[in-house]
Protein backbone atom coordinates (compact mmCIF):
# COMPACT_ATOMS: atom_id res chain seq x y z
CA UNK A 1 0.00 0.00 0.00
CA UNK A 2 1.74 3.35 -1.13
CA UNK A 3 0.52 6.23 1.01
CA UNK A 4 -0.27 9.73 -0.84
CA UNK A 5 -1.70 12.54 -0.34
CA UNK A 6 -3.39 15.52 -3.09
CA UNK A 7 -0.35 18.31 -3.84
CA UNK A 8 -2.51 21.62 -3.57
CA UNK A 9 -4.65 22.58 -6.29
CA UNK A 10 -2.38 25.77 -7.00
CA UNK A 11 0.69 23.65 -7.38
CA UNK A 12 -0.98 21.22 -9.86
CA UNK A 13 -2.11 24.37 -11.91
CA UNK A 14 1.08 26.06 -11.84
CA UNK A 15 2.53 22.87 -13.38
CA UNK A 16 -0.19 22.55 -15.63
CA UNK A 17 0.75 26.29 -16.57
CA UNK A 18 -0.65 27.37 -20.31
CA UNK A 19 -1.55 24.19 -21.51
CA UNK A 20 -4.99 24.04 -22.21
CA UNK A 21 -6.36 20.20 -22.99
CA UNK A 22 -5.56 17.78 -20.04
CA UNK A 23 -5.94 14.45 -20.33
CA UNK A 24 -6.84 12.62 -16.84
CA UNK A 25 -5.53 9.46 -15.83
CA UNK A 26 -6.03 8.45 -12.65
CA UNK A 27 -5.48 4.97 -10.74
CA UNK A 28 -7.75 2.80 -8.84
CA UNK A 29 -5.76 1.20 -6.81
CA UNK A 30 -3.61 2.49 -3.31
CA UNK A 31 -4.57 5.97 -4.79
CA UNK A 32 -8.37 5.08 -4.41
CA UNK A 33 -8.04 4.14 -1.11
CA UNK A 34 -6.04 7.64 0.08
CA UNK A 35 -8.63 9.46 -2.02
CA UNK A 36 -5.68 10.58 -4.31
CA UNK A 37 -6.88 8.23 -6.80
CA UNK A 38 -10.75 6.47 -8.04
CA UNK A 39 -14.00 7.98 -9.42
CA UNK A 40 -14.37 10.28 -6.63
CA UNK A 41 -11.32 12.14 -6.71
CA UNK A 42 -11.29 11.78 -10.84
CA UNK A 43 -14.64 13.88 -10.47
CA UNK A 44 -13.11 16.04 -8.37
CA UNK A 45 -10.07 17.05 -10.00
CA UNK A 46 -12.45 17.31 -13.63
CA UNK A 47 -14.60 20.07 -11.65
CA UNK A 48 -11.33 21.59 -9.95
CA UNK A 49 -9.74 22.08 -13.53
CA UNK A 50 -12.56 22.86 -15.63
CA UNK A 51 -13.40 25.50 -13.02
CA UNK A 52 -9.87 27.20 -13.75
CA UNK A 53 -10.31 26.60 -17.55
CA UNK A 54 -8.73 23.76 -18.75
CA UNK A 55 -10.25 21.17 -20.98
CA UNK A 56 -10.52 17.69 -20.35
CA UNK A 57 -10.07 16.09 -23.23
CA UNK A 58 -10.23 12.90 -21.74
CA UNK A 59 -10.06 10.39 -18.69
CA UNK A 60 -9.08 6.83 -17.71
CA UNK A 61 -9.03 4.91 -14.76
CA UNK A 62 -6.91 1.93 -14.31
CA UNK A 63 -6.70 -0.03 -11.46
CA UNK A 64 -3.00 -0.35 -11.06
CA UNK A 65 -0.90 2.45 -12.86
CA UNK A 66 2.39 1.03 -11.18
CA UNK A 67 1.99 -2.29 -13.64
CA UNK A 68 3.29 -0.86 -16.42
CA UNK A 69 2.12 -3.65 -18.45
CA UNK A 70 -1.37 -3.11 -17.34
CA UNK A 71 -0.96 0.72 -17.95
CA UNK A 72 0.67 0.52 -22.01
CA UNK A 73 -2.45 -1.90 -22.32
CA UNK A 74 -5.07 0.33 -20.98
CA UNK A 75 -3.68 3.68 -22.58
CA UNK A 76 -3.57 1.35 -26.11
CA UNK A 77 -6.90 2.61 -26.57
CA UNK A 78 -6.35 5.83 -25.74
CA UNK A 79 -3.23 6.71 -27.79
CA UNK A 80 -5.27 8.98 -30.61
CA UNK A 81 -6.82 11.25 -28.03
CA UNK A 82 -3.41 11.52 -26.27
CA UNK A 83 -1.49 12.37 -29.04
CA UNK A 84 -4.14 15.42 -29.48
CA UNK A 85 -3.80 16.70 -25.59
CA UNK A 86 -1.11 19.11 -24.30
CA UNK A 87 -0.58 16.64 -20.88
CA UNK A 88 -1.28 14.30 -18.68
CA UNK A 89 -2.72 15.01 -15.02
CA UNK A 90 -1.29 11.61 -13.19
CA UNK A 91 -3.35 11.01 -10.25
CA UNK A 92 -1.19 8.01 -8.45
CA UNK A 93 1.62 7.49 -6.32
CA UNK A 94 5.27 8.38 -7.85
CA UNK A 95 5.85 4.88 -9.26
CA UNK A 96 2.27 5.40 -11.55
CA UNK A 97 3.60 8.79 -12.82
CA UNK A 98 7.00 7.17 -13.81
CA UNK A 99 5.29 4.12 -15.52
CA UNK A 100 3.00 6.69 -17.02
CA UNK A 101 6.28 8.42 -18.61
CA UNK A 102 7.88 5.62 -19.42
CA UNK A 103 5.24 4.15 -22.02
CA UNK A 104 3.79 7.25 -23.19
CA UNK A 105 5.74 10.32 -24.81
CA UNK A 106 4.15 12.79 -23.48
CA UNK A 107 4.53 15.28 -20.37
CA UNK A 108 3.17 14.46 -17.31
CA UNK A 109 2.18 16.16 -14.18
CA UNK A 110 1.97 14.59 -10.95
CA UNK A 111 -1.15 15.41 -8.78
CA UNK A 112 0.13 13.70 -5.30
CA UNK A 113 3.09 13.39 -3.58
CA UNK A 114 4.07 10.00 -2.42
CA UNK A 115 4.49 9.77 1.77
CA UNK A 116 4.62 6.68 2.73
CA UNK A 117 5.48 3.07 0.95
CA UNK A 118 3.62 1.26 3.93
CA UNK A 119 4.87 -2.34 2.92
CA UNK A 120 4.53 -2.86 -0.83
CA UNK A 121 5.32 -0.81 -3.24
CA UNK A 122 2.81 -1.03 -5.51
CA UNK A 123 3.07 -3.94 -8.59
CA UNK A 124 6.57 -2.25 -10.50
CA UNK A 125 9.27 -3.34 -7.91
CA UNK A 126 11.29 -2.83 -11.15
CA UNK A 127 14.11 -0.31 -11.93
CA UNK A 128 11.66 2.65 -11.22
CA UNK A 129 11.13 3.38 -7.96
CA UNK A 130 9.55 5.95 -5.26
CA UNK A 131 11.47 6.82 -2.11
CA UNK A 132 8.37 8.48 -1.27
CA UNK A 133 9.70 11.93 -0.61
CA UNK A 134 6.57 13.37 -0.16
CA UNK A 135 7.33 16.58 -2.36
CA UNK A 136 7.14 14.78 -6.07
CA UNK A 137 9.69 15.96 -8.81
CA UNK A 138 8.30 13.93 -11.44
CA UNK A 139 6.58 17.05 -12.79
CA UNK A 140 9.94 18.87 -12.84
CA UNK A 141 12.13 15.98 -14.66
CA UNK A 142 10.10 14.46 -17.43
CA UNK A 143 8.57 11.64 -15.18
CA UNK A 144 11.67 10.24 -14.49
CA UNK A 145 12.45 10.77 -10.53
CA UNK A 146 16.15 12.59 -9.52
CA UNK A 147 15.44 11.35 -5.83
CA UNK A 148 15.80 7.57 -6.91
CA UNK A 149 17.89 7.49 -10.35
CA UNK A 150 20.59 9.77 -9.26
CA UNK A 151 23.13 7.98 -6.99
CA UNK A 152 23.41 11.45 -5.17
CA UNK A 153 19.82 12.56 -5.19
CA UNK A 154 20.76 15.46 -7.04
CA UNK A 155 17.61 18.31 -7.88
CA UNK A 156 19.47 20.59 -10.07
CA UNK A 157 21.19 18.64 -12.65
CA UNK A 158 23.75 16.41 -12.91
CA UNK A 159 27.75 16.43 -10.63
CA UNK A 160 30.63 15.66 -13.10
CA UNK A 161 30.81 12.19 -12.02
CA UNK A 162 28.81 10.46 -15.07
CA UNK A 163 30.99 8.92 -17.58
CA UNK A 164 29.50 7.88 -21.25
CA UNK A 165 25.82 8.34 -19.80
CA UNK A 166 26.85 5.89 -16.53
CA UNK A 167 26.71 6.94 -13.15
CA UNK A 168 30.19 7.34 -11.33
CA UNK A 169 28.91 5.12 -8.11
CA UNK A 170 27.77 2.12 -10.85
CA UNK A 171 28.78 1.74 -14.37
CA UNK A 172 26.30 -0.37 -14.74
CA UNK A 173 23.41 2.19 -13.83
CA UNK A 174 22.45 4.90 -16.00
CA UNK A 175 23.64 8.35 -15.14
CA UNK A 176 19.34 9.53 -13.47
CA UNK A 177 20.35 13.58 -15.24
CA UNK A 178 21.40 12.17 -18.43
CA UNK A 179 18.09 9.91 -18.52
CA UNK A 180 15.96 13.28 -17.73
CA UNK A 181 17.97 15.60 -20.37
CA UNK A 182 17.36 13.16 -22.74
CA UNK A 183 13.61 13.16 -21.77
CA UNK A 184 12.70 16.53 -21.37
CA UNK A 185 14.77 17.15 -24.71
CA UNK A 186 12.31 14.89 -25.93
CA UNK A 187 8.77 15.82 -24.38
CA UNK A 188 9.94 19.33 -25.34
CA UNK A 189 10.57 20.56 -22.27
CA UNK A 190 14.07 21.47 -21.49
CA UNK A 191 13.20 24.93 -19.87
CA UNK A 192 12.27 22.60 -16.83
CA UNK A 193 16.19 22.05 -16.21
CA UNK A 194 16.99 25.79 -16.09
CA UNK A 195 14.54 26.21 -13.19
CA UNK A 196 16.37 26.51 -9.70
CA UNK A 197 15.07 23.64 -7.16
CA UNK A 198 15.20 24.72 -3.86
CA UNK A 199 16.25 22.26 -1.61
CA UNK A 200 14.37 19.42 -0.53
CA UNK A 201 12.20 19.68 3.00
CA UNK A 202 12.92 16.76 4.74
CA UNK A 203 10.32 16.73 6.96
CA UNK A 204 7.40 16.18 4.42
CA UNK A 205 8.84 12.06 4.59
CA UNK A 206 7.37 11.73 8.02
CA UNK A 207 3.61 10.39 7.35
CA UNK A 208 1.41 12.86 9.02
CA UNK A 209 -0.39 12.15 12.61
CA UNK A 210 -3.59 11.89 10.68
CA UNK A 211 -1.64 9.37 8.37
CA UNK A 212 0.08 7.08 11.08
CA UNK A 213 -4.10 6.89 12.20
CA UNK A 214 -5.59 5.39 9.70
CA UNK A 215 -6.25 1.67 10.48
CA UNK A 216 -4.61 0.71 6.79
CA UNK A 217 -1.53 2.33 7.80
CA UNK A 218 -1.65 0.54 11.23
CA UNK A 219 -2.17 -2.62 10.15
CA UNK A 220 1.25 -2.53 7.52
CA UNK A 221 3.24 -1.60 9.88
CA UNK B 1 41.86 39.03 -0.79
CA UNK B 2 38.99 37.48 -2.80
CA UNK B 3 40.09 35.53 -5.67
CA UNK B 4 37.87 37.90 -7.98
CA UNK B 5 39.34 40.96 -7.42
CA UNK B 6 42.57 39.40 -9.13
CA UNK B 7 40.35 38.90 -12.11
CA UNK B 8 38.95 42.16 -12.33
CA UNK B 9 42.71 43.61 -12.44
CA UNK B 10 43.12 42.09 -15.12
CA UNK B 11 45.30 39.03 -14.35
CA UNK B 12 45.83 35.55 -15.57
CA UNK B 13 44.52 33.56 -12.17
CA UNK B 14 47.05 30.82 -11.26
CA UNK B 15 45.21 28.74 -8.40
CA UNK B 16 46.33 25.12 -7.59
CA UNK B 17 45.05 22.75 -5.62
CA UNK B 18 46.52 21.26 -2.32
CA UNK B 19 45.20 17.78 -0.97
CA UNK B 20 45.64 17.84 3.46
CA UNK B 21 47.60 14.59 4.46
CA UNK B 22 46.20 11.33 5.44
CA UNK B 23 47.51 12.47 9.21
CA UNK B 24 48.35 15.54 11.05
CA UNK B 25 51.79 15.66 9.74
CA UNK B 26 51.10 18.90 7.49
CA UNK B 27 54.48 20.62 7.39
CA UNK B 28 55.19 18.59 4.38
CA UNK B 29 52.87 20.23 2.76
CA UNK B 30 52.93 23.77 3.79
CA UNK B 31 57.11 24.01 3.26
CA UNK B 32 55.95 22.64 -0.42
CA UNK B 33 53.73 25.43 -1.33
CA UNK B 34 55.21 28.30 0.99
CA UNK B 35 57.55 28.58 -2.31
CA UNK B 36 54.87 29.74 -4.42
CA UNK B 37 53.83 32.23 -2.46
CA UNK B 38 54.41 35.24 -5.34
CA UNK B 39 53.73 32.74 -7.70
CA UNK B 40 50.53 31.46 -7.68
CA UNK B 41 47.04 33.98 -6.97
CA UNK B 42 45.54 31.22 -4.38
CA UNK B 43 45.30 27.80 -3.47
CA UNK B 44 42.29 25.48 -3.64
CA UNK B 45 42.34 22.80 -0.21
CA UNK B 46 40.44 19.92 -0.77
CA UNK B 47 37.32 18.47 1.40
CA UNK B 48 38.16 15.20 1.60
CA UNK B 49 38.72 14.78 -2.18
CA UNK B 50 38.04 11.40 -3.97
CA UNK B 51 36.15 10.43 -0.90
CA UNK B 52 39.35 9.48 1.47
CA UNK B 53 39.56 11.06 5.01
CA UNK B 54 42.10 13.48 5.76
CA UNK B 55 42.84 16.92 7.60
CA UNK B 56 40.23 19.13 6.35
CA UNK B 57 40.08 21.77 3.99
CA UNK B 58 39.21 24.72 6.77
CA UNK B 59 41.56 23.91 9.08
CA UNK B 60 44.09 23.54 6.31
CA UNK B 61 43.16 26.97 4.75
CA UNK B 62 43.76 29.11 8.26
CA UNK B 63 47.10 27.69 7.79
CA UNK B 64 48.20 28.52 4.55
CA UNK B 65 46.57 31.93 5.67
CA UNK B 66 48.98 32.10 8.39
CA UNK B 67 51.58 32.04 5.55
CA UNK B 68 50.23 34.52 3.81
CA UNK B 69 49.15 32.58 1.33
CA UNK B 70 45.33 32.99 0.12
CA UNK B 71 43.32 30.06 0.21
CA UNK B 72 40.23 29.00 -1.62
CA UNK B 73 38.01 26.19 0.39
CA UNK B 74 36.36 23.63 -0.85
CA UNK B 75 32.85 22.56 0.33
CA UNK B 76 31.37 19.35 -0.90
CA UNK B 77 28.08 18.17 0.11
CA UNK B 78 29.06 15.01 0.43
CA UNK B 79 29.07 14.80 4.39
CA UNK B 80 27.06 17.17 5.77
CA UNK B 81 23.17 18.06 6.04
CA UNK B 82 22.24 22.03 5.83
CA UNK B 83 23.26 23.11 9.29
CA UNK B 84 26.95 21.61 9.22
CA UNK B 85 27.35 23.47 5.47
CA UNK B 86 26.00 26.77 6.99
CA UNK B 87 27.71 26.64 10.14
CA UNK B 88 31.38 25.90 8.67
CA UNK B 89 30.78 28.40 6.14
CA UNK B 90 30.03 31.04 9.47
CA UNK B 91 33.29 29.35 10.87
CA UNK B 92 35.37 29.79 7.51
CA UNK B 93 34.21 33.39 8.05
CA UNK B 94 34.95 34.23 11.44
CA UNK B 95 39.29 32.39 10.64
CA UNK B 96 39.40 34.70 7.59
CA UNK B 97 38.43 32.43 4.88
CA UNK B 98 37.30 34.58 2.30
CA UNK B 99 37.10 32.52 -1.08
CA UNK B 100 34.70 29.36 -1.32
CA UNK B 101 34.40 26.87 -4.28
CA UNK B 102 31.19 24.79 -3.90
CA UNK B 103 30.55 21.64 -5.44
CA UNK B 104 28.83 18.63 -5.28
CA UNK B 105 31.45 16.10 -3.86
CA UNK B 106 32.32 12.50 -4.76
CA UNK B 107 29.77 9.48 -3.75
CA UNK B 108 31.51 8.35 -0.88
CA UNK B 109 31.67 4.73 -2.41
CA UNK B 110 34.62 6.12 -4.49
CA UNK B 111 36.71 6.83 -1.01
CA UNK B 112 37.90 4.78 1.30
CA UNK B 113 35.00 4.28 3.41
CA UNK B 114 32.57 3.09 0.97
CA UNK B 115 30.14 2.00 3.55
CA UNK B 116 29.42 5.99 4.51
CA UNK B 117 26.33 7.11 4.79
CA UNK B 118 25.66 9.94 1.44
CA UNK B 119 24.47 13.52 2.53
CA UNK B 120 23.90 15.08 0.02
CA UNK B 121 21.26 17.21 1.82
CA UNK B 122 21.67 19.70 -0.80
CA UNK B 123 23.26 19.91 -4.18
CA UNK B 124 26.08 22.63 -5.72
CA UNK B 125 23.38 24.87 -6.86
CA UNK B 126 22.02 24.74 -3.49
CA UNK B 127 24.75 25.37 -1.31
CA UNK B 128 25.90 28.50 -3.72
CA UNK B 129 22.13 30.04 -2.91
CA UNK B 130 22.78 29.11 0.79
CA UNK B 131 26.16 30.64 1.18
CA UNK B 132 24.73 33.33 -0.53
CA UNK B 133 21.87 34.07 1.28
CA UNK B 134 24.35 33.74 4.67
CA UNK B 135 26.27 36.82 2.73
CA UNK B 136 22.57 37.77 2.79
CA UNK B 137 22.54 38.14 6.57
CA UNK B 138 19.98 35.52 6.44
CA UNK B 139 20.30 31.34 6.94
CA UNK B 140 18.50 29.48 5.37
CA UNK B 141 15.55 28.99 7.10
CA UNK B 142 15.04 32.88 6.97
CA UNK B 143 16.55 33.50 9.95
CA UNK B 144 18.38 36.56 10.80
CA UNK B 145 22.49 36.29 11.41
CA UNK B 146 23.59 38.86 14.29
CA UNK B 147 25.74 41.57 13.28
CA UNK B 148 27.88 42.08 10.14
CA UNK B 149 27.33 39.40 7.63
CA UNK B 150 30.06 36.38 5.95
CA UNK B 151 31.83 37.77 2.85
CA UNK B 152 33.21 35.29 0.06
CA UNK B 153 34.07 35.66 -3.78
CA UNK B 154 32.05 32.19 -4.25
CA UNK B 155 33.57 29.56 -6.63
CA UNK B 156 32.02 26.52 -8.40
CA UNK B 157 33.47 23.84 -10.91
CA UNK B 158 32.39 22.56 -14.33
CA UNK B 159 33.93 19.97 -16.57
CA UNK B 160 33.90 21.11 -19.72
CA UNK B 161 34.75 17.69 -21.26
CA UNK B 162 31.03 16.00 -20.41
CA UNK B 163 29.28 14.47 -22.54
CA UNK B 164 26.63 15.59 -23.72
CA UNK B 165 27.76 18.87 -22.59
CA UNK B 166 24.73 20.72 -22.29
CA UNK B 167 23.53 19.32 -19.05
CA UNK B 168 26.77 20.76 -17.84
CA UNK B 169 26.20 24.03 -18.92
CA UNK B 170 22.86 24.70 -18.07
CA UNK B 171 23.92 23.30 -14.56
CA UNK B 172 26.67 26.08 -14.69
CA UNK B 173 23.95 28.59 -16.01
CA UNK B 174 22.48 27.79 -12.82
CA UNK B 175 25.25 28.33 -10.49
CA UNK B 176 25.86 31.68 -11.65
CA UNK B 177 22.44 32.54 -11.39
CA UNK B 178 22.90 30.96 -7.69
CA UNK B 179 25.99 33.23 -6.77
CA UNK B 180 29.28 31.60 -8.41
CA UNK B 181 31.44 34.16 -9.68
CA UNK B 182 34.09 32.25 -11.04
CA UNK B 183 34.67 28.36 -12.29
CA UNK B 184 37.67 25.98 -12.74
CA UNK B 185 37.44 23.30 -14.85
CA UNK B 186 38.01 19.27 -15.10
CA UNK B 187 41.75 18.35 -16.97
CA UNK B 188 41.86 20.10 -20.00
CA UNK B 189 43.98 18.44 -22.56
CA UNK B 190 42.22 19.01 -25.77
CA UNK B 191 42.60 22.75 -26.66
CA UNK B 192 39.93 22.81 -29.59
CA UNK B 193 37.15 21.14 -27.53
CA UNK B 194 37.82 23.68 -24.81
CA UNK B 195 37.84 27.11 -27.05
CA UNK B 196 34.67 25.57 -28.44
CA UNK B 197 33.06 25.06 -24.46
CA UNK B 198 34.68 28.66 -23.96
CA UNK B 199 32.73 29.49 -27.39
CA UNK B 200 29.52 27.90 -25.52
CA UNK B 201 29.83 29.79 -21.93
CA UNK B 202 30.62 33.29 -23.39
CA UNK B 203 27.34 34.63 -22.93
CA UNK B 204 27.76 33.72 -19.26
CA UNK B 205 30.21 36.57 -18.64
CA UNK B 206 32.20 34.74 -15.90
CA UNK B 207 36.21 33.92 -15.33
CA UNK B 208 36.96 30.25 -16.60
CA UNK B 209 39.98 28.90 -15.18
CA UNK B 210 40.80 25.98 -17.02
CA UNK B 211 42.53 22.60 -15.29
CA UNK B 212 45.47 21.50 -15.63
CA UNK B 213 46.78 17.78 -14.34
CA UNK B 214 50.62 16.63 -14.46
CA UNK B 215 50.82 13.49 -16.46
CA UNK B 216 53.06 11.80 -14.69
CA UNK B 217 53.30 8.75 -16.83
CA UNK B 218 52.01 7.37 -19.96
CA UNK B 219 49.94 4.78 -17.77
CA UNK B 220 48.00 7.43 -15.74
CA UNK B 221 46.95 9.21 -19.13
CA UNK B 222 45.29 5.91 -20.07
CA UNK B 223 44.03 5.23 -16.57
CA UNK B 224 42.14 8.94 -16.80
CA UNK B 225 41.15 8.16 -19.76
CA UNK B 226 39.51 4.87 -18.92
CA UNK B 227 38.28 5.83 -15.27
CA UNK B 228 38.02 9.74 -15.29
CA UNK B 229 34.84 11.49 -15.98
CA UNK B 230 35.07 14.31 -19.07
CA UNK B 231 39.32 13.80 -19.29
CA UNK B 232 40.49 12.57 -22.43
CA UNK B 233 44.13 12.86 -23.03
CA UNK B 234 44.50 12.76 -26.67
CA UNK B 235 47.05 9.48 -28.28
CA UNK B 236 49.28 12.13 -29.35
CA UNK B 237 50.10 13.59 -26.19
CA UNK B 238 50.33 10.18 -24.57
CA UNK B 239 52.56 8.64 -26.96
CA UNK B 240 55.16 12.08 -26.86
CA UNK B 241 55.19 11.36 -23.00
CA UNK B 242 56.13 7.45 -24.04
CA UNK B 243 58.75 8.48 -26.43
CA UNK B 244 61.32 9.33 -23.91
CA UNK B 245 62.61 7.42 -21.17
CA UNK B 246 62.14 7.08 -17.83
CA UNK B 247 65.02 10.06 -16.69
CA UNK B 248 63.37 11.94 -18.93
CA UNK B 249 59.84 11.28 -18.16
CA UNK B 250 59.24 14.73 -15.80
CA UNK B 251 61.06 17.18 -18.19
CA UNK B 252 58.65 15.87 -21.00
CA UNK B 253 55.64 16.03 -18.81
CA UNK B 254 56.20 19.76 -17.72
CA UNK B 255 57.36 19.97 -21.25
CA UNK B 256 53.43 19.43 -22.36
CA UNK B 257 51.44 21.03 -18.93
CA UNK B 258 53.60 24.67 -20.22
CA UNK B 259 52.22 24.07 -23.84
CA UNK B 260 48.82 23.08 -22.89
CA UNK B 261 49.09 26.58 -20.44
CA UNK B 262 50.43 28.52 -23.42
CA UNK B 263 47.55 27.76 -25.58
CA UNK B 264 45.08 27.80 -22.94
CA UNK B 265 45.99 31.20 -22.09
CA UNK B 266 43.92 33.33 -24.47
CA UNK B 267 41.26 31.07 -24.57
CA UNK B 268 40.23 31.73 -20.24
CA UNK B 269 40.62 33.95 -17.29
CA UNK B 270 43.19 31.31 -15.73
CA UNK B 271 44.58 27.88 -15.02
CA UNK B 272 43.76 25.71 -12.26
CA UNK B 273 46.96 23.17 -11.55
CA UNK B 274 46.02 20.18 -9.94
CA UNK B 275 49.40 18.93 -9.65
CA UNK B 276 48.71 15.36 -7.24
CA UNK B 277 52.15 15.83 -5.29
CA UNK B 278 54.39 17.14 -7.90
CA UNK B 279 53.98 20.52 -6.29
CA UNK B 280 57.69 21.24 -6.61
CA UNK B 281 57.49 21.31 -10.25
CA UNK B 282 54.94 24.08 -10.50
CA UNK B 283 57.13 26.84 -10.59
CA UNK B 284 59.07 25.08 -13.66
CA UNK B 285 55.68 24.89 -15.13
CA UNK B 286 54.89 28.41 -14.78
CA UNK B 287 58.43 29.48 -15.71
CA UNK B 288 58.29 27.24 -18.92
CA UNK B 289 55.32 28.92 -19.93
CA UNK B 290 56.20 32.49 -18.68
CA UNK B 291 53.92 33.23 -16.08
Amino acid sequence: MLFTQNKPTEEVLESLGKEKNIFLLVCNGCAEACETGGEKALSAMKAELEKAGKNIASTALVDFLCNKVLVATRLAREMDKIKQVDSILVLSCGVGVQAVSKVVNKVVHPAANTVSLGGLQGLWPSDERCQACGDCALDYTGGICPITFCAKSLLNGPCGGAQDGKCEVDPEKDCGWQLIYERLQKVGRLENFKKIRTPRDHSKMLPSSELRKTSFYDIEV
Amino acid sequence: MKLIERFKQGKFVITCEVGPPKGIEIEKLINEVVPLRNKVDAFNVTDLQSSVLRVGSMATCRLLKDKDLEPIMQLTCRDRNRLGLQSDVLSAAVLGIENLLCLTGDHPTMGDHPEAMPVFDLDSVQLLSAVKGLMGAKDMAGNDLEGRPPEFCLGAVVNPGADPLEPQIMKMEKKVQAGAEFFQTQAVYEVDKFALFMEKVRHLNVPVMAGIVFLKSPAMAKFMNANVAGIHVPEEIINELASVGKEKRVEKSLEISARLITELKDLCQGVHIMSLGWERHISTVLEMAKL
